[in-house]
């Protein structure tokens, strides 16, 4: 165990004097050192593998991949709502559409039925009115033939009875002869 | 401290080696081998904990849109995610945590060792040796585990004479070979000597403002170069750490797909 002795020496005499660090010449290639820096190398390097393979790395890489997999969800998102406004938009300028050519058939139809409507009362008010005034015309014209007949048997009876009252009995034969000469004559 | 004092004024002001001496704090030893907590122990736990604060603690709120420290989080996070996916492929994606924790710990300790009195747990060859030859082990095992004796066909490139080949095979098994002590290499000695360098320089400022009141104008000059340098260190620090991470997917990829 003479190392063990020179291992507790190095202690004591480093701190006391210098010179002995230096008399192992250049430190890195100072060999007594080599089994404990390989040692403390392999046992820190080996827990800082561990603390980063199965701490650090795999929560740095969930939260990328969760930034990644958001980002295009977010994306893919949007793309899916602008997909939505536009077939919206699309869908109203139809029903606008639609709409207006809608109104427009109903405005022409209800114009195209008044007018029927309005012809038809017309076309029946004058078919009235031409039956009354034809009808009013036959009855003039009937009221005109027995008003003239009558003006003939009333100017008869007249007659008669003037050229009675003048010349007393005359007869009817004659009265009759008179007056046809006066209507003819007229 | 005060034997230290009177040691450095000897030759110069500051030793620029002393930064790199690792001492006891808890003497350990298991069945005769030396496992004492040292400072590089200390610092490697600091490192190791601000590592998981950062990623932890910053992740607390999980928020879809994050806050600053959340954001720096998920920038390393998907950094070396995409770094191992570009560089060693779909299937390499296993070994993500592997290389996030390689990138951490390096990039940390490098960047804590650049704050005054902290300890540098990579400016030591030793620590980036086993990582590098943690990372060299890895890979092999997995190219042989997943391809088999086909694996080694990674060492005969398709369309070289056959005359060469002997010649061609034996570089490139020595360039595999080689590849831990050029990996841990270049990290270890970019951090070393980084440090010495602020050292030096922070030397030369003590020596001026030793002299009075010329040398404090003189002190200015090394004073700039040590914050110009302090953040080409920042530089260095995290290139190092990016180096080291790439390379170790790019070894990856030769595990993954041996065919080139």
């Amino acid at each position: 165990m003479a190392q063990d002795m020179a291992a507790d020496q190095g202690v004591t005499t480093e701190t006391g004097v210098p010179q002995e660090a230096h008399s192992t010449g250049f430190p890195p290639f100072n060999a007594q050192t080599f089994s404990s820096q390989i040692i403390w190398l392999v046992i820190v390097f080996g827990v800082l593998y561990v603390l980063m393979s199965r701490l650090a790395l795999p929560r740095i890489g969930k939260v990328i991949i969760d930034r990644r997999d958001r980002v295009a969800r977010d994306l893919e998102q949007a793309t899916l709502a602008k997909q939505k406004t536009d077939s919206a938009i699309a869908a109203y300028e139809k029903a606008l559409a639609e709409a207006r050519a809608r109104a427009h058939t109903i405005a022409q139809e209800t114009r195209d039925r008044l007018n029927a409507e309005t012809d038809r009362k017309r076309h029946e008010t004058e078919a009235a009115l031409a039956a009354k005034i034809a009808e009013a015309e036959a009855s003039i014209a009937k009221t005109k033939a027995s008003a003239l007949a009558n003006v003939r048997a009333v100017a008869i009876e007249v007659t008669g009875a003037i050229v009675n009252r003048l010349l007393e009995d005359v007869d009817k034969a004659s009265a009759e002869r008179a007056v046809d000469a006066v209507l003819k004559g007229n | 401290m005060a034997a230290e004092a009177e040691h450095a004024q000897g030759h110069f002001p500051v030793d620029p080696l002393h930064q790199f001496v690792v001492h006891k704090i808890v003497p350990l030893q298991i069945g005769g081998i030396d496992a004492s907590f040292t400072n590089s122990s200390l610092w490697m736990v600091v490192v190791a904990l601000v590592v998981t604060a950062f990623t932890v603690l910053s992740m607390g709120k999980r928020a879809v849109v994050p806050g600053r420290f959340q954001a720096a989080a998920e920038m390393f996070y998907e950094f070396i995610f995409n770094m191992v996916r570009d560089n060693a492929g779909h299937e390499a994606l296993r070994f993500f945590p592997f290389v996030f924790t390689l990138f951490m710990f390096i990039f940390f300790s490098n960047i804590i060792g650049l704050f005054p009195y902290a300890f540098t747990v990579t400016s030591h060859i030793i620590v980036t040796f086993t990582l590098a030859i943690t990372v060299f082990l890895g890979v092999t095992l997995t190219g042989i585990y997943l391809h088999g004796f086909k694996f080694f066909g990674l060492f005969v490139p398709s369309g070289v004479p056959v005359v060469l080949l002997p010649l061609v095979v034996a570089i490139e098994v020595i360039s595999y070979i080689s590849r831990p002590i050029s990996h841990s290499v270049r990290l270890f000695a970019n951090m070393l000597a980084g440090h010495i360098t602020l050292e030096v320089f922070a030397g030369f400022v003590l020596t001026f403002g030793a002299m009075g009141t010329v040398g404090w104008l003189g002190a200015i000059l090394p004073m700039a170069m040590i914050v110009a340098l302090t953040a080409l260190e920042v530089l260095v620090a995290a290139l190092q750490a990016y180096v080291f991470a790439i390379l170790t997917c790019m070894y990856l990829r030769d595990a993954m797909h041996p065919g080139h």
